[in-house]
């Protein structure tokens, strides 16, 4: 990387004084600010490609800036533009349809754009995609499902998340993964919030009403923590593995200290902020093209792999 | 509001109020019918409803609104509103846990440090009471807007603790902890007995007591209880006091359910706990209330809850819509009342 530097350096050098004005890269960062675990995350991955892509990239100068709505986020993005004149933006939008239109305004003005995980309603709007794979976010949990209970057989309750149409294809995803086994019966979903409170609520009301549940699609690793926790109370041991996902560092270490519960976790990780920054800066410094959309896969973690996707100093 | 014309007062005897008749007495038991009414259908739709086991799970959950909504009532009673104790709650669950993490290094897991975090949730929620209070008396703004502006600081505090992500309870501090959510007395879950109490105790107060009669009398004309000597400014900041007393007591039982406090913490439990006091009978614009109605309604309202969960006939989607029929229900059984 050293290397890349000097080159760097050497040929905006030779390039002269002319270019060195056009030089200095501004690349603003639009991301929501951290209320939840996953988006905390989110903020922790950015701030952290910035100190190290600033570090490799002398010439490059990263805004990070957090949003609590789109509102406050379209405003933000205006800013980025008129007064600190950027030439890229990676922006995480809290919704998808409002700021549509902000964010191709930026582009109209020769801005840069790079558009994370969630999808702008008009895809003319971004330059670039870069994504968690929702569909192998429940594909991946499926079929590890299938590897478990294929045989054996389970029955097996889901908690969802939010209404959305991420969760929509979560839970589409998982349950045609599992449909590959017949022996394997799923009792009911209900929607927990990505919450752990409400995980534990709906999961003491599946406890009353299913006499044996094998196991649990908690599809969240904060709703997996109220699961836990409805188990224990229960004192139920029929229960033998709880699935969580998203990659929170408390549910990587039960990993890999091979809890017997929860053995594993499918990854739809909030570093793909910093891989979306990474991979913009790389293309602006480089002059090369970014590839039109880049998907980050959900990967299954197991106690082999697990170390790989354990951050214990992130809030997440 | 019919009020007596002041004309025929002067000259004939009017009586100032026709006796209630049978069907505003039913109408005023209203929460406790459409509590019936729905564990009945409950029962039906699935039997396991009427379990101790499941019961006592649904107890414990209307325990947090429940003790809330308590201190709830008398600041709407008063003519107030708290939008805050959600966020409140958060903070001092997130406070809470900091503080005996921090103390368990010297002074180790034991009932000191569990009883001093204990004192300090009291004594948080007390302080955010006064500061609301005061600010609400004092500084003359309406309640709406000063707990409205705290409903944003504290969580936004709290996230800023938590710097987005989760403040967990030290794991020896948890387990030593943890009874107190998820013991029992006699066979019955601590945080029902502690609901028990505390409605006990806030029906003796705004029944029997001379506080009780002034939060009432200050709800229905503040003006005329000025004129009555009432300390109206002590009293009411007294209300919130308790108000964040209550959310204090109700946060000791929530942390050692989870063990955490995360952002996402208490969202929303300010409207859990004013739709139980108004489920239960008390007049939003205060003036008039009951105790035993604001617990009805908080059970009610996580009763909808278990039973949507038990039950498969309703499609996911309408969960929230299904709680709201039934409050306007509810409230459209006691309107003779109002």
């Amino acid at each position: 990387m050293r290397h890349l530097t000097r080159l760097t350096a050497l040929s905006l050098l030779l390039a002269g004084s002319g270019a060195l004005a056009q030089a200095k890269q501004v690349i603003g960062v639009s991301i929501p600010s951290a209320d939840h675990g996953w988006t905390a995350g989110v903020v922790y991955h950015a701030n952290q490609a910035k100190a190290m892509l600033e570090k490799m990239y002398p010439n490059v100068q990263i805004i990070v800036k957090t949003a609590k709505d789109s509102n406050e986020q379209a405003n933000q993005i205006q800013d980025l533009l008129t007064v600190n004149k950027i030439g890229a933006l990676v922006i995480l939008p809290q919704e998808s349809a409002p700021l549509t239109r902000p964010v191709a305004a930026l582009k109209a003005k020769g801005v840069f754009v790079t558009v994370v995980d969630r999808g702008l309603t008009d895809p003319k709007a971004q330059d670039a995609y870069v994504a968690g794979d929702n569909t192998a976010f429940g594909r991946v949990a499926g079929e590890y499902f299938v590897k478990q209970f294929g045989t054996s057989g389970a029955n097996v309750v889901v908690l969802r998340g939010i209404p959305t149409v991420i969760d929509n294809q979560r839970v589409d995803a998982f349950k045609a993964a599992v449909a590959k086994s017949p022996k394997i019966k799923i009792l009911d979903a209900k929607f927990g919030n990505w919450n752990r409170d409400d995980a534990f609520k709906v999961m003491q009301d599946y406890l009353t009403r299913f006499p044996k549940i094998d196991a649990v699609w908690a599809s969240d690793d904060d709703m997996a923590v109220g699961v836990l926790k409805a188990l224990e109370q229960a004192k139920r041991t029929d229960v033998k593995l709880v699935l969580g996902g998203a990659g929170m560092k408390e549910a990587i270490k039960k990993v890999m200290d091979k809890d017997k519960l929860m053995p594993a976790d499918v990854t739809y990780p909030p570093s793909m902020i910093a891989d979306a920054i990474r991979l913009t800066v790389e293309s602006r410094v480089k002059g090369t093209p970014m590839k039109a959309t880049t998907l980050i896969p959900s990967v299954l973690v197991t106690p082999a792999n697990a170390k790989n996707y354990y951050f214990p100093d992130s809030p997440f | 509001m019919s009020q007596p014309d002041p004309r025929a007062a002067g000259t004939t005897a009017v009586p100032a109020r026709p006796p209630r008749p049978v069907l505003t007495r039913v109408a005023s038991l209203g929460p406790l019918l459409g509590l019936i009414a729905l564990m009945v259908a409950a029962t039906l739709l699935n039997p396991d409803f009427l379990t101790v086991a499941n019961l006592s799970n649904v107890l414990t959950r209307a325990a947090f609104s429940g003790i809330i909504a308590v201190g709830m009532t008398f600041v709407i009673i008063s003519g107030g509103i708290d939008l805050s104790v959600g966020s409140m709650a958060a903070l001092i669950a997130g406070s809470m846990i900091l503080i005996m993490n921090a103390l368990s290094v010297h002074l180790g897991p034991g009932l000191l440090t569990i009883a001093l975090g204990m004192l300090a949730a009291l004594a948080i929620g007390a302080l955010a009471g006064l500061f609301h209070g005061t600010v609400i008396t004092r500084g003359r703004i309406e309640p709406f807007i000063v707990t409205l502006g705290t409903l944003g600081i504290f969580r936004a505090v709290l996230t800023y603790l938590a710097q987005g992500g989760a403040i967990s309870l030290d794991s020896g501090v948890g387990d030593r902890y943890g009874p107190v959510y998820y013991g029992s007395l006699l066979g019955v879950p601590v945080p029902i007995l502690v609901f028990t109490a505390v409605a006990l105790a806030g029906g003796v107060i705004l029944n029997r007591t001379r506080y009780g009669r002034y939060v009432q009398a200050i709800g229905s004309s503040e003006q005329v209880a000025r004129y009555a000597a009432i300390n109206v400014t002590g009293i009411k900041i007294l209300t919130y006091v308790l108000l964040g007393v209550c959310v204090g007591l109700a946060t000791i039982l929530y942390v050692p359910r989870l063990g955490s406090a995360t952002p996402s913490t208490g969202l929303l439990w300010e409207l859990e706990a004013i739709a139980a006091v108004i489920i239960g009978g008390t007049a939003l614009r205060g003036g008039s209330g009951r105790i035993w109605g604001t617990v009805v309604g908080a059970v009610l309202l996580v009763t909808i809850e278990n039973v949507l969960n038990l039950t498969n006939i309703i499609s996911v989607y309408l969960n929230a819509a299904v709680t709201g029929f039934v409050i306007i229900g509810v409230a459209f059984f006691q309107r003779g009342r109002r």
